[in-house]
């Protein structure tokens, strides 16, 4: 294959996947603006457009995007270290695992938000009720990806390192750990996108800054372009989570 | 031409009196739902220094068992595993393990995985990626240190499994099948270059294989054992020329030791077939 062709097979990929995302954006467009598509139910995307400046001068939108952003960064933290080393212990203790792997399944499709008045009575109107909301939506999926990820190690990958006298530390660090860390990725992934759902969720909610409370603003004055230029603030947010996983993942583990 | 023995049970160890690796009257039963299995039925045999042994089975006779048990991986059974004298109750560090599975480090590279064994014993890294290259070398890999296992074919995946074995020194390579997931040809070809490092390294090595051929074109000895409960039923020696290469499965005594072999597994692989198809009848056709 020449350099040339080299450099469009790498590039490809993302040129068509940004072209898709503009062509149907376009499409939005043109549906809206023939009135297929409602355009009080859905804004014209030129006008979320036009709707960035107001939304990022009048709005203060970058400092709520940075309070939502610590608040989501918080409970990511919170979620890794939590439930990454709940899978460690419900691996390394049976009758732990037997015990609760079942609890800590059905706490991971409970829908948890629910319990967000119990927080605010426990930590109050605040972002530790906020960040306690993420860091519970989304420890069962880390944990349970962590265990899954353990347990599935290849027999012979274990038995190579007892081969080489591995003590337990040795065999974990060296042998469990870096085997699971590809299923563990795919839960972190999971667990902070529960998070970041919960913590804008429950921004809307309680009305307590970051951007849920801008959304939850702008959908009650109806200034639908608005809404939609602050909804493109949190999917920014999941980009960040994304990209700093994925290189996260690239750094620990370079090829699969 | 063909020296061949039958052991009986009474006769063991099989050969090498002077053995660095001393089986003696293993016996291993697993507790199935269908009632107690004797997988291993008393095995004693012995490996001299610098010897190369194959045993040899048809499925289902208790080879990876007994390449568990020598390997220290696996307990709970009667008899000895004694390496220079001294008894195996774990896994040991003359004992040196190449798997039937594809089992380098995916998350490693090439140089990386040869190393792992260095890096646990607390090699400074500089000597220890010396040594790892060393040993890269040796099973032709010169080139793909800082290629990762997914970038490599699977012979060249085993050959690093090799290498890393072989970076531990051990006083005794225990290989289970190390190439029964490669074609003909690789494994011809694989064959050579363990010929090559034994002759090279005087490596004692204990291989586990159901490939006649493969157990022919390495060993000096090959153990053939029953069906279940694996007994040793026979030791052939294999009296070909070394240095040997793969060009040797073409000659005429080549040939022989393959049909001698043959005649002794056919009758252990039929027993082994029959009683398989009638587990599958007992169980409604069902594996």
């Amino acid at each position: 294959m020449s350099a040339q062709a080299i450099t469009k097979a790498r590039w490809f990929p993302g040129v068509l996947g940004f072209g898709s995302f503009i062509a149907a954006v376009l499409l939005i467009e043109l549906l809206i603006r023939v009135g297929l598509i409602n355009r009080f139910i859905v804004p014209l995307p030129s006008d979320i457009v036009l709707a960035f400046p107001r939304v990022v001068i009048e709005e203060h939108v970058l400092s709520r995007f940075v309070l939502t952003a610590a608040e989501a960064f918080s409970a990511s933290i919170l979620v890794t270290v939590f439930g990454v080393a709940g899978g460690v212990l419900l691996y390394q203790f049976r009758l732990l695992r037997e015990a609760t792997e079942t609890w800590v399944a059905a706490l991971a499709a409970a829908p948890l938000v629910l319990i967000y008045p119990l927080y605010m009575v426990i930590f109050g109107r605040n972002a530790t009720t906020i960040v306690a909301m993420g860091f519970t939506a989304g420890v069962a999926p880390v944990t349970l990806k962590t265990l899954e990820g353990l347990a599935g190690t290849r027999r012979v990958l274990i038995n190579v390192g007892r081969s080489f006298n591995l003590t337990p530390s040795q065999q974990f660090w060296k042998i469990l750990f870096p085997a699971a860390l590809p299923t563990i990725f795919v839960g972190m992934r999971l667990g902070l996108i529960f998070a970041l759902i919960n913590i804008v969720g429950v921004e809307f909610l309680i009305n307590c800054g970051g951007l849920g409370q801008l959304i939850n603003e702008l959908a009650e004055r109806y200034d639908l372009a608005g809404t939609y230029a602050a909804i493109s603030f949190v999917i920014l947010i999941s980009i960040c989570v994304f990209f700093l996983t994925e290189r996260l993942e690239r750094w620990l583990r370079p090829v699969e | 031409m063909a020296a061949a023995t039958v052991l009986s049970a009474a006769s063991r160890p099989a050969a090498a009196p002077d053995g660095i690796l001393v089986v003696d009257n293993i016996t291993k039963r697993f507790e199935t739902p269908e009632g107690v299995v004797t997988a291993v039925d008393g095995v004693s045999l012995s490996v001299a220094p610098g010897e190369f042994v194959g045993v040899i089975g048809p499925s289902g006779c208790g080879k990876s068992t007994l390449f568990n048990i020598i390997g220290g991986l696996l307990d709970g059974y009667d008899g000895t595993v004694k390496v220079a004298g001294d008894l195996v109750r774990g896994p040991h560090p003359a004992i040196g393990m190449i798997f039937q599975e594809e089992s380098t480090f995916p998350w490693r590279t090439v140089l990386d995985n040869v190393a792992f064994p260095l890096e646990i014993a607390g090699v400074a890294k500089r000597e220890r990626y010396e040594r790892a290259r060393h040993f890269v070398s040796l099973v032709g890999l010169d080139g793909f240190e800082r290629r990762y296992p997914a970038e490599l074919s699977g012979g060249m995946r085993q050959r690093v499994s090799m290498a890393r074995t072989l970076a531990a020194q051990p006083k005794i390579l225990l290989m289970d099948e190390p190439f029964a997931a490669l074609d003909e040809q690789t494994r011809l070809l694989l064959g050579d270059k363990v010929l090559q490092i034994q002759q090279e390294l005087k490596q004692t090595t204990l291989i586990i294989t159901h490939n006649i051929t493969e157990a022919v074109q390495l060993s000096d000895r090959i153990l053939v054992m029953t069906y279940r409960p694996g007994k040793l039923k026979r030791m052939i020696k294999i009296d070909l020329p070394r240095p040997r290469s793969s060009e040797i499965v073409s000659s005429e005594a080549f040939g022989r030791y393959v049909a001698q072999i043959w005649s002794d597994l056919r009758e252990e692989a039929s027993r082994g077939l029959r009683a398989d198809e009638a587990a599958k009848l007992q169980h409604g056709g069902q594996p």
